[in-house]
């Protein structure tokens, strides 16, 4: 294959990839999905209490 | 330090240490700075001693606040990050700790040897072999604890911060390893297994692709966390995220040569590298405006929270350098630039403006968590940081800004003859003021930097808990 050929369909390729990314991002599939995941960071929230129990018990422990 | 308690799930004490010494290596990066910036104003500062002149200073300031500031930072984000959105605990404690401990001895061989002169001399890649090997060593323990963890989280979805940091750590890996080949012929000295343009390019791929990951995307994940977390909603969209970490990691591989027009590089490889560039401020844009764009609803609280404060402008200073660097990247614009305090404005801009601020903020909402304390011990002081480091950041870029358009047009000033108008050091002359204003910018940041560590010191070694707070509340 001519090197110019090559590099014509590799623009396509990717060209392609790229819309295919931006559809798949933007399709109604991974609307729930993606909500789900943009909510991670607020989702171990009890870890923060479940913190304070365990430093709550040792606080105890000193106080005895 | 030891006053916090253990937790029950996560690996918090390494996330512990590194935060503690992104403080610890800030404080002395930037003192390094400031040196250096007085030295340009005042080159009496070079003591006439070789271990501390200028040439072996400089490097100690990029190593010191890149790799040891800007790295701890990453690692202690990561690891915290990690843990959090994938609910599990790192792999391995042993590993963790070693990275900890790895990455600390590699910082202070770096500081040994590169006042003692002893350096690759390939910038951003200065340090020798040996401590090369231990940086990949280090870096690939880091990737198998970072990516291992994610492997196995018990949530189903892999958050997008985590793809930013995983980026970010496979991509570093592969450029330090590439362009640190090289053959030994001392326990200090080695070649290159690159010469000419070829080494020039890798050089830069390398060069580039460590602003792109090191400085980018390991911030971006950073950012991905602590902004929808400190504003308490969540990122304004994960589509336009997934979209735009695809985009910014595939362009950015390619712009390296922008840091080589008009050298000995092919021609079409420069014109190459500007327009991936030119493109690569879309997806840099995507970024700002999604973090951005997350506070929509929550502007109030910006008036209050100093983090948040620290947080958003870290993002303007992003969107500010990564629309200056495509501008730059023209191969006109670069006839004047190249070689002028403009780049180190620009880089600065992203260094300040951008890594060090988000560091900030990052360290100042996790500190509390990790230390198990409510809250930082003075909001006010955060606040007069914030300050401080806004004001110089501006003092700084300011000064480049002036400082560098003049100097590249008194290079190109021909008289009618053809002969050049200036000579060099009339325009070192022209520059002094300059100099001088960014020295005053960068002390700025270094006080911020010391208001930090009290107001850290404070809020660890306090005794109150989060939960005997809560108690006398
Ligand atoms: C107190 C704050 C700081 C001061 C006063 C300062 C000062 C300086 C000075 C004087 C130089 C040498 C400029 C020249 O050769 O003309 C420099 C270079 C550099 N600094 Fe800083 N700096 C500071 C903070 C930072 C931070 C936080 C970072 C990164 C996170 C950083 C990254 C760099 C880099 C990458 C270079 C090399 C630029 C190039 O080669 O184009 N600096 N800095
Ligand atoms: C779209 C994004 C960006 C583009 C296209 C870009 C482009 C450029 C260009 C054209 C130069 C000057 C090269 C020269 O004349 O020698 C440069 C230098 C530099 N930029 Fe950027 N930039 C971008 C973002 C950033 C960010 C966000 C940071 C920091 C966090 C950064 C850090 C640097 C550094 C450290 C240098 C100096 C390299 C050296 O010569 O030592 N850049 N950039």
């Amino acid at each position: 294959m001519d090197i110019n050929v090559f590099r014509g369909l590799m623009s396509v390729v990717l060209l392609i990839a790229f819309l295919s990314i931006v559809f798949w991002a933007y399709s109604k599939n991974q609307k729930k999905p993606f909500d789900e995941a943009a909510n991670l960071p607020f989702a171990d929230e009890h870890e923060d209490d479940h913190n304070q129990g365990a430093s709550s018990s040792l606080e105890k422990k000193k106080h005895d | 330090m030891s006053t916090a308690i253990e937790h029950p799930t996560y690996n918090y004490k390494v996330v512990r240490q590194f935060a503690i010494m992104t403080v610890v290596w800030g404080i002395v990066g930037m003192l390094v700075g400031v040196w250096i910036a007085a030295q340009l104003a005042w080159p009496a500062l070079n003591f006439d001693l070789p271990w501390t002149s200028f040439g072996r200073l400089r490097p100690l300031h990029t190593n010191a606040v890149i790799f040891a500031f800007g790295g701890s930072a990453l690692f202690a984000t990561s690891y915290y990050v990690v843990q959090r959105t994938c609910q599990a605990r790192l792999i391995s404690d042993g590993l963790a700790a070693f990275t900890f401990w790895g990455w600390q001895l590699i910082i202070v061989l770096a500081a040994i040897t590169l006042p003692l002169g002893l350096t690759q001399g390939k910038e951003y890649a200065e340090l020798i072999w040996p401590i090369d090997i231990l940086i990949a060593v280090v870096w690939v323990s880091y990737a198998i604890v970072f990516l291992g963890t994610i492997y196995v989280r018990k949530t189903s979805h892999i958050y997008v911060a985590n793809w930013f940091f995983a980026a970010f750590i496979l991509t570093v890996a592969i450029l330090h390893i590439v362009n640190s080949m090289a053959i030994p012929v001392t326990w200090t000295h080695s070649y290159s297994i690159y010469s000419g343009a070829t080494d020039a390019m890798v050089q830069w791929w390398y060069g580039h692709n460590a602003v792109g990951f090191f400085l980018t995307a390991g911030f971006l994940g950073m950012m991905y966390y602590f902004v929808p977390k400190q504003a308490e909603r969540p990122v304004y969209s994960y589509r336009l995220s997934i979209v735009h970490f695809w985009a910014l990691i595939c362009v950015y591989m390619w712009a390296g040569p922008h840091h080589l027009h008009y050298t000995a590089l092919p021609d079409w490889a420069q014109s190459l590298g500007m327009i991936m560039s030119l493109i690569l401020l879309a997806p840099s844009w995507g970024g700002m405006i999604n973090g951005m764009m997350t506070l929509s609803g929550a502007w109030h609280k910006l008036r209050t929270d100093p983090v948040l404060r620290f947080l958003v402008v870290s993002l303007s200073f992003y969107g500010m350098s990564t629309f200056e660097g495509p501008m730059m990247s023209i191969k006109t614009v670069n006839a004047l630039s190249h070689y002028t305090d403009w780049t180190i404005g620009h880089v600065h801009a992203g260094a300040l403006g951008w890594v060090a601020m988000i560091s900030i903020g990052a360290v100042y909402h996790l500190i509390p968590k990790v230390f198990d304390k409510k809250e930082m011990y003075s909001v006010d002081l955060i606040n007069v940081h914030f300050w401080l480091s806004t004001v110089g950041t501006v003092l700084y870029i300011a000064s480049m800004w002036v400082n560098g358009i003049m100097q590249g047009l008194m290079w190109r000033a021909v008289n009618a003859d053809g002969t050049l108008m200036y000579t060099f050091i009339e325009s070192v002359e022209a520059s002094h003021p300059g100099f001088v204003v960014r020295w005053l910018g960068g002390v700025l940041w270094l006080v911020g930097m010391l208001l930090m560590a009290y107001n850290v010191y404070m809020t660890v070694s306090s005794k109150a808990s989060e939960k005997a707070a809560a108690q006398t509340a």
